[in-house]
């Protein structure tokens, strides 16, 4: 019986019962836990490519990797339709005030993957030109190692903030 | 931002106070600032352009880069001559291996060495499927820009399959930092050239489907025929070098014409085409993986005549570590180890030496050419007999080839304006560094 | 062409040149780069029509301080020759030669960017990677590294293990 399979939904029951309840066309769970659950399903990453990351970051979204796996091949061109920023790549400072920028103008609720070392400590360029970490702009909800990381890497570091993005509350 | 584009709307000011169109020369009130990028889906990384529209057509275009500087060239300045591979590796990160050829031949040059010949071949081998690989991802996100999705799909199935080549060679996708002053790091693993034959049995088959899906496709021509013309001329005075400048007639290939790792050896053709425009582009980078394709292999044929050495000799300026793949995956080998510690007071001296300080350069400054996929990539390198570069200077074709956008966009529509820069295939990592 | 002949050919009209390495370098004072880069051009024997690469070394305790590193290249000729300008510290100026050869448009201002040499005559001498408002030149040699610590805009970036969890 697939009900029972549904991840995140506490249904406080035996499968039997469970099989009763649905038979009546009744679903018991917490709003938290119904709406995480969905916001999980259904992310949009924003197209925040910038250096060698981004190709990684494109090979993850193309055919071996697939990340339509989980309904996230959709990266979106406008911050607005997006809920998720992956920074894939080195940030100078020319370009942190307009990282900042399209941060901004994604919708609440949002997230963001730091990508390689580089996006989230300045990696091997400790120098003049590269911000020391994207985390000193935007709030990072997951930094995944690598320079640059696989796409495996990558898909990894996208279960865990699902993993997140599932547990943690309707409002943030 | 916005303070930018009223500067920008004032620069293209006449004295008078009006725009012209620079095409017929008449004055026009009403035209529109465009801010295209610097985050831009369709401008290949951070590239931004300000547009002055008069209604769909481009009356003038600014490109405006540096928003990837990484400040690679000054970092080098502070390492070591080895540690600086893999600094200029990340520069250009679609075409990895030429820059480090393009760093480390500069370096070899200074240090006055020769390098094995088996090293040359693989360094031939590796760079030739970069350039594969560099065109596929041309013709992925190209083909993306222009709405063809599924050759996006297609163009990154064939690269995966180069990827996994580099992975078995080098333990890395990209950025490999492979090749090393004085050779390369390893020789090729037992199972290198079974993979590159099969890809050598595959590739033809894939390069031929991308020209039956796309050589005569309807949209692909309308969206490419007679977009982004530049001629001969102009693009010599700009400085533009590579398949766009082959694309307008001119057969200039340093492989050919100022020769290096042995290419006057191999056998293959410079495609040329005298149309100038981004179709004409198209066509001539498929036929560079074709023939591309021939040098690799060739180069693989000469490998299993080829044995010997991969690294100079001279203990003061070959990397000393050896690595073999053990049961982790790869390690330091416990032949050498044993080697140094317990056998050979002198091996243990140069191996500390040349970790901990690295090659002692001679003083001098050499120029150093390569062909890179997007054209010429030069390494000014300058040493004042020390420990680290004094200078390196990277000339990064995709640099001063972007020059040319304004001459190729002016006058023509927003549209074109996308398959304009996809036919010119800047990679910003190499523009900005 | 041999890279002698080219040396010689070079040092009948500018006599400074010197062979290292297999690569010809022509050593003249900033009123000659216009002149020598369009001889090198004109010339038929040599035909170094190509601007190959325009940049800069900084040498801060010397005289001259910066020196001018102009890459020439000839594409009929398949030969290589580079002309050195060197220029002293109270006076970073050299004459802009966007004119003569276009390609020297953004490698001129990438040097001024970089080095702070003022190009005269140049049309539009704007910073060209850094940010318009930077402070500094940062590949002369006595600008450090920076990193961890950044100066733009007066942001100070801690350490990363000193930073707290945004």
């Amino acid at each position: 019986m697939p009900v029972e399979r549904i991840e995140g939904i506490h249904l406080g029951k035996t499968p039997e019962e469970i099989e009763d309840e649905v038979e009546r066309g009744v679903l018991l769970t917490t709003l938290d836990r119904a709406v995480g659950w969905a916001r999980k399903q259904s992310m949009w990453p924003a197209t925040f490519g910038l250096a060698c990351c981004a190709i990684e970051m494109m090979s993850t979204g193309a055919g071996k990797y697939d990340l339509s796996r989980w309904g996230m091949e959709l990266f979106r061109a406008s911050p607005r339709q997006a809920d998720l920023m992956i920074v894939a790549g080195r940030v100078s400072q020319k370009m942190a005030p307009v990282l900042r920028r399209v941060y901004d103008q994604m919708v609440e609720p949002k997230w963001v993957i730091s990508m390689g070392v580089c996006a989230s400590a300045g990696g091997m360029f400790t120098n003049y030109a590269i911000v020391q970490g994207v985390d000193t702009i935007v709030p990072v909800d997951v930094y995944v190692p690598g320079c640059p990381p696989k796409p495996e890497m990558l898909m990894h570091g996208i279960l865990r903030l699902h993993e997140k993005v599932r547990t943690s509350g309707t409002f943030r | 931002m916005a303070h930018d584009m009223d500067a920008a709307r004032d620069e293209l000011r006449e004295d008078d106070g009006h725009l012209r169109d620079p095409r017929t020369g008449e004055f026009r009130e009403e035209t529109m600032i465009i801010n295209m990028g610097p985050q831009h889906p369709s401008t290949h990384g951070v590239l931004r352009l300000l547009l002055e529209l008069d209604g769909e057509t481009v009356i003038r275009c600014k490109p405006i880069i540096g928003y990837l500087h990484t400040g690679i060239e000054k970092n080098t300045e502070y390492r070591t001559w080895m540690q600086g591979v893999t600094f200029v590796t990340r520069a250009d990160y679609l075409s990895p291996f030429f820059n480090e050829l393009g760093y480390c031949m500069a370096a070899e040059r200074l240090l006055g060495i020769e390098v094995p010949e088996r090293a040359q071949i693989i360094r031939v081998l590796v760079c030739e499927l970069t350039r594969i690989s560099s065109h596929l991802v041309w013709l992925a996100t190209g083909g993306l820009e222009l709405g063809a999705v599924s050759v996006m799909l297609y163009g990154f199935r064939e690269r995966e399959v180069i990827l996994d080549i580099f992975e078995a060679l080098t333990g890395l996708r990209m950025n490999h930092a492979y090749i090393r002053i004085g050779g390369v790091l390893m020789d090729l693993p037992d199972e290198g050239p079974r993979k590159i034959r099969e890809f050598l049995d595959l590739m033809p088959r894939r390069i031929d489907e991308f020209d039956t899906l796309l050589s005569k496709n309807p949209i692909w021509l309308e969206r490419n025929v007679g977009v982004g013309v530049m001629s001969a001329e102009r693009c010599l005075e700009l400085g533009v070098t590579g398949p766009v400048l082959r694309s307008a007639g001119v057969a200039a290939d340093l492989r050919k014409d100022m020769p290096y790792s042995g290419y006057e050896t191999y056998d293959f053709d410079v495609p040329v085409r005298t149309d100038a425009d981004a179709y004409a582009r198209y066509v001539l980078r498929l036929e560079e993986m074709r023939q591309s394709l021939r040098i690799v292999e060739q180069a693989l044929e000469r490998l299993e005549e080829v044995g010997g050495p991969i690294m100079v000799e001279d203990p003061k300026v070959r990397w000393p570590a050896k690595l073999t793949v053990g049961p982790d995956g790869i390690g330091n080998d416990e032949e050498y180890l044993r080697h140094i510690m317990e056998e050979s007071m002198e091996a243990l001296i140069h191996h500390f030496k040349i970790v901990t300080q690295g090659v002692s350069v001679p003083a001098g400054e050499v120029y150093q050419l390569v062909e890179s996929p997007r054209g010429e990539l030069g390494y000014y390198v300058n040493s004042q007999g020390d420990h680290r570069p004094y200078r390196v200077k990277i000339r990064d074709p995709s640099f001063v080839n972007l020059q040319a956008i304004p001459d190729m966009v002016e006058g023509s529509l927003v549209a074109d304006t996308i398959a304009a820069i996809a036919s010119l295939d800047p990679v910003m990592g190499g523009v900005d560094r | 062409m041999p890279v002698d002949d080219i040396a010689g050919r070079i040092r009948g009209s500018y006599p400074d040149v010197v062979v290292a390495r297999g690569e010809v370098t022509v050593i003249v004072g900033r009123d000659e780069l216009r002149d020598v880069l369009v001889w090198l051009r004109e010339d038929p024997e040599l035909q170094l029509g190509f601007l190959s690469c325009v940049t800069a070394t900084d040498h801060p305790d010397a005289d001259p301080r910066v020196w001018m590193v102009y890459e020439m290249r000839s594409m009929a000729r398949r030969h290589r020759a580079r002309v050195k300008v060197g220029l002293a510290e109270h006076d970073l100026h050299v004459p802009s030669v966007t004119d003569l050869f276009p390609t020297a448009d953004w490698q001129e201002r990438e040097v001024y960017d970089l080095f702070g040499v003022v190009f005269d005559g140049h049309p539009d001498l704007t910073r060209i990677l850094l940010p318009d408002d930077w402070e500094g030149h940062p590949l002369r040699k006595t600008e450090e590294l920076g990193g961890v610590n950044t100066r733009y805009h007066g942001a100070f970036i801690p350490p990363v293990d000193k930073r707290g969890m945004a």
